[in-house]
C-alpha cells in the first residue's frame, strides 16, 4: 500500500462516516470502526489503528470527524495510555501484544496507568527496588509504587520491576504489563496537598504477570522505560493552546472584570507573565512546526520545564490578585477525581497542584539535567552508582 | 481533539532554505571579516565601521537591499530574510549600520510609497550599500512615541536630536520635523555631527545639530509620522533578532568554555549548578527564538497581529540577551572581565539594544493596551 495523503484520508473518513452515522451510531462502536479503518493514529501501521501516514495529516482526520459531529476517545481521561503505553507497546511489543492491548486502549475500553516511580526511587527512578522474580512462566511481583495517577480506574499498567539485583540499577529492570484487577494488587489514595487524592499508593504482593506479558528483554526495562518517559515529556509540554489559552487565562480575565482588585505592581508582574505565557505558546507552535517538516528538535523537555515554572507563578500572583479571596479555599474534601481540572477550581487549587507541575513526569532539576547533557553536550557529573550492583548500593 | 486549523494559520516561525543559505554566506564573511579581534581593533580606532566590510555585506551579498522591491533596486526579499541577516550579525557583535539603514531608514522610507523622485532614489542608493541613511531619533526612542521632532525654518531644518545610532557614519539624515519628513545631507552647511562616548562602542552615537541645515522633504506631518512609526516598528521588532543571536553566541561560548575549563580536576561545566544555569538559557534562547520568528514573520506578511508580536518580542528578547551576556561574563569566571576576551562586547551590546527602540518596560505597557489589560 502506497502512503495516504490528505486527499486519501479525507476520502476514508468520508467513508467511515457513511457506514457509521455518529448520530445513529453507538459511541464505542464508532470509535471501534474508526480504529479498524485506520483512522485512529494514521501514522501506526495499518492494522493497528492507522494506515502507515505522516502523524502531520492526523489534523485532516480530525477536521473531517469534528465537522460531522463525530465522538471522540476521551484522550485527557485515557492520556496515560495514549501518550505512553501505546508507543511503548508498538516499538517494544509482540504482535499479540500490539493486538491485544492498542484498540481497546484507543478506543478507551481500558484505562491505563503507569507503576514507576516509588516512595525510594522518584528521580533517581532507576534505584527503584520493586522485585520480580521468575517462577515457571510467570513472574511474582513484590513492591510499592506510588504518585499513580488513574490507577483507581485502570485495567492495565505499565510496570517496571528489578529482575537482577546482582547487576547496577540500570541494566536489571524488566518492563511489564501488569492486570490492576489481578489478586495481589491493592490500591490505596494518596491524598495530596490539594486536599484531593488524584494519585495513588499501589502495593503489589505476590503478583503472577505472565511471561507473555513481558515488553522487550529481560534486564532491558530501563531501555523500553526511555521510550516511555520521553513520550511522557512530549505529551505534558506540548498541548495546543490559544493566546491566553493556559493559566494566564483566568488571571487576566479576573484582572479585566475587576479593576479594585488591580494594584500596579501586581500589573508589572502580569504583564511580565503574560509575555512569558504567550512566548511559551509561541515556542510550542515552532516545536510543531519542527515535528511536521521533520526536524524533531529537543525543546520537549523543555517545554515542560517552561510550563511547570510558569503555572506556579500565574497561579501564586492570582491567589494574590484575589486579596481576601484568596484567602479562602473551595473545598477541603478529599475527592478521587478522574482528572486533574485545573481551570475549573480555584485559585488556590490551582496554585497548590501547580506545585506538582515541576516534580511529576521528570522533576525539573532532572530535565535540566537531560538538556545540559543531550543537548548542550556539558560533561556528565561523576557518579558513583554506575558500576556498583543495585543490592550494594546505600538506601 | 482541538480543532486542527492553528498550524495552517499559525505565522511560519521556522526558517526557509532560502534564509539557511543567505545565514550560512553571511556567518562566512563575518568569520572573515569580523572576528573578535577584529572587532576588538576596530572599536578603538576612529572609524568603528569597516567600510569594506559593509561594502561587502551591503552589495556584495545584497543583504543591505532585502526589503526594498526589485523594481526600486532592491532584492525584494523581506523581514524573515532581514532578520536572519540580524542573528548572524548580532553574533559576532558587527560593527555595521545595518539595524539603523537597511531597516530602520530603509523601511520609513517605504512607507512613503514612492514610486520615483527623491525618495526612490534614495532607497535604490540605500539598497546597493551605496549611501548609508539613519533616522535622525534618539536610538532610546519607542516607536509610539515617534521621538522628539526637529523644526523647519523657512524650508531649512532647525533643531538638535540626541543620541542618534550611527549617525557618524550615515551619508543622509531622515529628519522628522513638525512640519514633515526631511532629508539632510550630513556633509551640508549647518550639519554638524558630534560623536558621543557610547557603553556600545561597536554602535556608535552621536548628536546631530541641525543650523538652518539645507534639506530635501520627502513627507508631510502625517505622511512623516505613520512612516517614522513604521521604521522603528520594524527596528524594534528585527532588533529581537540581532539579540536572538547575540544570545545564542553567549551560550555556545559559554557552553564551549565551561567544558574546557578544569577546576577542581573536573570540567566545570560538569557541575550541577553551573549545567541548570546553562539548560535555563538554552530554554530562553529557544523561545526567544519562537518570539523573534513571530515578530519577523509578522513584519513580512504585514500582520494585523504586528504591533503585539513586536513588543512582545521586544519585552521578551531585550531580558534574553541581558540575561546571556551576564551569565557569559559570570561563567567564564575571571577571563570574562578582561578586555581581551570579547565578552565584554556582548554584554555592551545587549545591555544597550535593551534600551534602544524602547525598553522593555515601554513594550509592556504597549502591550498591556493592546490586550487591554490596563494599569490601575
Amino acid at each position: 500500500m502506497t502512503t495516504p495523503d490528505a486527499a486519501e484520508l479525507r476520502r476514508r473518513t468520508q467513508d467511515l462516516l457513511a457506514a457509521h452515522p455518529p448520530a445513529a451510531t453507538d459511541r464505542t462502536d464508532f470509535l471501534r470502526a474508526r480504529f479498524d479503518a485506520g483512522l485512529a493514529w494514521v501514522h501506526y501501521p495499518a492494522g493497528l489503528g492507522g494506515l502507515d501516514a505522516p502523524r502531520s495529516l492526523q489534523p485532516v482526520v480530525e477536521a473531517e470527524l469534528a465537522a460531522a459531529g463525530a465522538p471522540d476517545n476521551d484522550p485527557r481521561r485515557i492520556g496515560i495510555g495514549l501518550g505512553m503505553a501505546a508507543p511503548t507497546i508498538l516499538g517494544y511489543g509482540t504482535d499479540e501484544q500490539k493486538q491485544r492491548f492498542l484498540r481497546p486502549l484507543w478506543v478507551g475500553e481500558e484505562v491505563w496507568c503507569q507503576l514507576f516511580s516509588e516512595p525510594g526511587a522518584g528521580s533517581d527512578l532507576a534505584a527503584l527496588g520493586t522485585r520480580a522474580v521468575r517462577d515457571g512462566e510467570d513472574w511474582v511481583v513484590d513492591g510499592q509504587k506510588v504518585w499513580t495517577s488513574s490507577a483507581h480506574l485502570a485495567r492495565w499498567a505499565i510496570l517496571i520491576a528489578r529482575t537482577d539485583p546482582d547487576q547496577p540499577k540500570h541494566r536489571g529492570i524488566s518492563y511489564f504489563i501488569c492486570d490492576m484487577t489481578d489478586p495481589g494488587v491493592e490500591v490505596r489514595p494518596l491524598r495530596q496537598i490539594t486536599g484531593e487524592a488524584e494519585f495513588n499508593e499501589v502495593f503489589l504482593t505476590g503478583v503472577r504477570i505472565p511471561d507473555s506479558r513481558r515488553l522487550g528483554p529481560v534486564g532491558e526495562g530501563w531501555k523500553v522505560a526511555q521510550t516511555t518517559l520521553m513520550n511522557e515529556r512530549v505529551s505534558i509540554g506540548g498541548a495546543r493552546i490559544a493566546r491566553e489559552g493556559g493559566m494566564i487565562g483566568p488571571v487576566a480575565r479576573t484582572w479585566r472584570e475587576r479593576p479594585e482588585l488591580r494594584t500596579h505592581d501586581l500589573h508589572q508582574r502580569l504583564l511580565t507573565l503574560w509575555v512569558e505565557a504567550e512566548v511559551a505558546r509561541l515556542t510550542g507552535t515552532r516545536l510543531r512546526q519542527q515535528l511536521v517538516a521533520g526536524q524533531p528538535g529537543p525543546e520537549g523537555s523543555g517545554m515542560k520545564l517552561a510550563f511547570a515554572r510558569l503555572n506556579q507563578e500565574i497561579s501564586g500572583l492570582e491567589v494574590e490578585l484575589l486579596g481576601q479571596e484568596g484567602l479562602l479555599y473551595s473545598d477541603w474534601t478529599m475527592r478521587r477525581p478522574e482528572l486533574v481540572d485545573f481551570t475549573g477550581r480555584d485559585a488556590g487549587y490551582r496554585y497548590l497542584r501547580s506545585k506538582g507541575n515541576s516534580i511529576e513526569g521528570g522533576t525539573s532539576e532532572v530535565l535540566l539535567n537531560i538538556v545540559a547533557e543531550r543537548v548542550l553536550g556539558l560533561p556528565v557529573e561523576p557518579r558513583n552508582d554506575k558500576d556498583v550492583a543495585w543490592k550494594d548500593l546505600a538506601r | 481533539m482541538t480543532a486542527p486549523t492553528e498550524e495552517t494559520q499559525a505565522p511560519d516561525l521556522l526558517y526557509s532554505e532560502a534564509e539557511d543559505d543567505l545565514r550560512a554566506a553571511v556567518r562566512s564573511l563575518l568569520a572573515d571579516r569580523c572576528d573578535a579581534p577584529t572587532v576588538l581593533a576596530r572599536i578603538e580606532s576612529d572609524t568603528p565601521y569597516d567600510p569594506q566590510l559593509w561594502k561587502a555585506l551591503a552589495a556584495g551579498i545584497g543583504t543591505a537591499g532585502l526589503l526594498v522591491p526589485e523594481k526600486l533596486g532592491g532584492q525584494g526579499a523581506g523581514h524573515r530574510e532581514a532578520a536572519v541577516v540580524l542573528e548572524e550579525l548580532g553574533r559576532s557583535v558587527a560593527p555595521a549600520p545595518y539595524l539603523t539603514s537597511a531597516v530602520v531608514a530603509t523601511e520609513t522610507l517605504l512607507a512613503l510609497a514612492a514610486q520615483d523622485g527623491p525618495v526612490a532614489e534614495l532607497l535604490g542608493d540605500l539598497a546597493t550599500g551605496r549611501r548609508i541613511a539613519v533616522l535622525a531619533v534618539p536610538f532610546s526612542a519607542p516607536a509610539p512615541d515617534a521621538a522628539q521632532p526637529a523644526g523647519v525654518v523657512a524650508g531649512a531644518v532647525e533643531g538638535t536630536v540626541t543620541g542618534v545610532a550611527d549617525a557618524a557614519t550615515a551619508d543622509v539624515l531622515l529628519v522628522p520635523t513638525t512640519d514633515g519628513l526631511y532629508a539632510v545631507e550630513t556633509g551640508s552647511a549647518g550639519v554638524t555631527v558630534e560623536p558621543l562616548v557610547p557603553l556600545d562602542l561597536t554602535r556608535p552615537l552621536a548628536n546631530v545639530n541641525l543650523a538652518k541645515a539645507a534639506a530635501t522633504r520627502l513627507a508631510d506631518g502625517a505622511s512623516a509620522v505613520s512612516a517614522v512609526r513604521r521604521g522603528l516598528l520594524a527596528g524594534a521588532g528585527l532588533l529581537a533578532s540581532e539579540q536572538l543571536g547575540l544570545a545564542e553566541w553567549c551560550l555556545t561560548e559559554t557552553v564551549r568554555y565551561t567544558r574546557e575549563r578544569h577546576q577542581f580536576n573536573r570540567p566545570v561545566g560538569s557541575f550541577q549548578s553551573l549545567k541548570h544555569r546553562m539548560a535555563q538559557l538554552w530554554l530562553e534562547v529557544v523561545s526567544a527564538r519562537a518570539a523573534a520568528r513571530n515578530a519577523a514573520d509578522a513584519l513580512a506578511t504585514g500582520s494585523p497581529d504586528t504591533p503585539l508580536a513586536v513588543a512582545v518580542a521586544q519585552a521578551y528578547c531585550s531580558k534574553v540577551a541581558v540575561h546571556a551576556a551576564e551569565e557569559c561574563i559570570q561563567l567564564h569566571g575571571g577571563i570574562g572581565m578582561t578586555w581581551e576576551h570579547p565578552a565584554h562586547l556582548y554584554l555592551k551590546r545587549a545591555k544597550a539594544d535593551s534600551i534602544a527602540y524602547g525598553t522593555a518596560g515601554h513594550h509592556r505597557e504597549a502591550i498591556a493596551e493592546l490586550v487591554e489589560l490596563p494599569a490601575p
